[in-house]
């Protein structure tokens, strides 16, 4: 169906935008935003795209242009990893409530301090109650599918909000792995172009971007954003119903692994998931009924459906890439553990810290954390339930 | 072929060891096999230590962790050896390559006393007398893949040969050194 090839993550979602061929990138062009931009100023460049590329001064701009180019009915990407998505903060915020369907890039990385440039989710998971939608993935091959994917979920008429297709930094962004990329007319022809029915750009209907709302109407305009969000589940499913046709590859809200008869889970997001199916295998091959349930789609958050893959499982570690400073764990298990309680789970539950600034995450590592649900069933102790997994000084927060 | 083969690179920034792992990973696919190239990055600068990995499978790679038990080590630098635990985790039927113009006593003797599977690659002689410069990558690749295994080295010779027409399309003249200095590898080491 495709043509197999090799490839890091940053290429292989720079690919997938040159195969979209978006109207308009605006991008912060240097650290600490990712190599993709200077891929597709580089196919810009080389006329293999004619994307306007716009290299602006900051991420505040960079976002800031995009909301521009999107509300004036240009297709925009623009990309960017750790504290350029804090420095785009406030507009996150704008161009969703705008409602406008353009698509972020990101790298997942740490944010300062202590300074670091490594994988943790801390901040795609800052920017999860901006109203946006957001995408991991374990793979560069899921990156990539990702971005093909992204538009026709953002664009479709009963969503029509912005999207955040995330990968891990440097574990997928930087490592050369295989990949099976599909043919560039095959792409265009599943993404297609893109025909907004409002934009600014288009004199017969002038309209207004961005208008004050009293509070009269704002909340409504909150509900109605929402619904949007809540219609992602829907879509989604579609689009990646008819991916499968041209792809082979099956996509859902969330990937069960060895989840029929599982009695022990791992919640998981991004490429330590691949690490923990691993770790599921080698349990399975000892007779321990162990899964692995990974995160695809985190906003809108699959709550019915994760937890209705979970009903029969004795104990959940809910895996956080992130240090939501709660003082009771991060932000997916806040939302895992709320989402077993109102299904009436009768499962228990603990939330690990994991991988802070690229702490390495071992077969051994996920091992650890399965035993730990082992001893917790078979002593019906639960214990600790914010805990942190691979601390130097001692195992256990 | 083991189910996997896992390599670790250790070399100095700037010496294209991380290079060296992703020429590896780009020749191994051609093979059809699954292949996994990643560096690990620290505050990086000019000369500081540096690791990469490679993991070469028939099967798809799922982990994505560092390599801890590696079957083979590649040395690119042999100052290292003062810096760097280089054999840490090393299997014991795996083995140490490693850019040296040493004697196999004094490498022994550096490495504390190491008995296992040793290879010596005098990177720097074949780089001088190949492309005039030291560039210690190219010889430590061909070196990878010939005590690897990992592919047949006539497969291997035209796979770079046509990577290196894509890398140096803007300087045709580097490509015979460096197809010269993979022969002069390959054929170096017993």
């Amino acid at each position: 169906m495709g043509k197999k090839d090799r490839m890091s993550g940053n290429e292989a979602v720079a690919n997938a935008l040159r195969q979209i061929n978006p109207d308009v990138m605006p991008a912060f062009p240097i650290t600490p935003s990712t190599e993709i931009p200077q891929f597709m100023a580089t196919f810009a460049a080389n006329g293999l795209i004619d994307t306007e590329f716009i290299p602006v001064e900051s991420e505040h701009s960079s976002m800031s242009a995009s909301i521009g180019a999107e509300a004036a009915g240009a297709r925009t990407v623009t990309a960017t990893s750790s504290c350029g998505l804090a420095f785009m903060w406030e507009e996150l915020f704008i161009a969703a409530s705008n409602r406008l369907p353009l698509a972020l890039t990101l790298v997942n990385r740490a944010l300062s301090g202590p300074i670091n440039i490594n994988c943790d989710h801390s901040d795609s998971m800052g920017a999860r109650d901006a109203g946006w939608i957001q995408l991991y993935a374990e793979t560069n091959q899921e990156a990539y599918d990702n971005m093909i994917m992204a538009y026709r979920i953002a664009e479709h008429k009963d969503v029509r909000l912005p999207i955040m297709i995330c990968q891990d930094g440097f574990i997928t962004s930087h490592a050369v792995m295989n990949i099976e990329v599909l043919e560039d007319d095959v792409v265009k022809k599943f993404v297609g172009d893109y025909a907004p029915d409002d934009y600014l750009l288009n004199k017969e209907r002038p309209m207004a971007v961005g208008p004050y709302a009293v509070s009269g109407f704002y909340m409504e305009a909150k509900r109605q954003q929402a619904e949007a969000l809540r219609n992602v589940k829907r879509v989604a499913l579609e689009v990646a119903a008819e991916y499968e046709q041209i792809s082979g590859r099956k996509y859902g809200l969330f990937e069960e692994y060895r989840m029929e008869d599982a009695e022990y889970a791992v919640v998981i997001i991004g490429s330590a998931a691949g690490t923990a199916k691993d770790a599921v295998d080698r349990l399975r091959d000892e007779g321990i009924k162990a899964g692995v349930i990974k995160i695809r789609f985190f906003r809108p958050f699959p709550a019915a459906e994760i937890t209705a893959a979970l009903k029969n499982v004795k104990a959940v570690a809910v895996m956080d890439r992130c240090e939501g400073f709660s003082d009771h764990g991060g932000p997916l298990g806040a939302d895992m553990i709320s989402a077993m309680y109102q299904a009436n789970l009768n499962a228990y539950a603990v939330n690990y810290i994991y991988g802070l600034g690229g702490r390495d995450v071992k077969v051994e590592s996920i091992l650890e954390v399965f035993a730990a649900l082992q001893e917790i069933v078979s002593t019906g102790k639960v214990g600790e339930t914010y805990r942190y997994l691979g601390l130097r000084d001692r195992k256990d927060a | 072929m083991k189910d996997m083969i896992e390599i670790r690179w250790h070399g100095r920034g700037g010496q294209g060891a991380k290079t060296a792992a992703l020429l590896l990973t780009d020749v191994v696919f051609q093979t059809g096999k699954y292949v996994q190239g990643f560096p690990e990055y620290g505050p990086e600068r000019m000369g500081a230590p540096i690791t990469a990995y490679n993991r070469i499978s028939d099967r798809e790679i799922r982990v994505h962790s560092n390599i801890y038990e590696p079957d083979y080590v590649i040395v690119v630098d042999s100052s290292l050896l003062h810096v760097a635990d280089v054999l840490a985790g090393l299997k014991e039927d795996g083995a140490l390559i490693i850019n040296t113009e040493d004697s196999e006593e004094e490498v022994r003797r550096q490495l504390g006393g190491y008995q296992g599977r040793l290879y010596m690659v005098d990177a720097k002689k074949i780089s001088l007398a190949t492309l005039g410069k030291y560039f210690p990558n190219t010889p430590m690749l061909a070196a990878a893949v010939k005590i690897t295994g990992v592919m047949d080295e006539a497969e291997f010779l035209s796979a770079m040969e046509e990577s290196f027409q894509h890398k140096f399309a803007k300087k045709p003249e580097v490509i015979e050194g460096n197809m010269k200095a993979l022969r002069m590898t390959l054929e170096s080491i017993q």
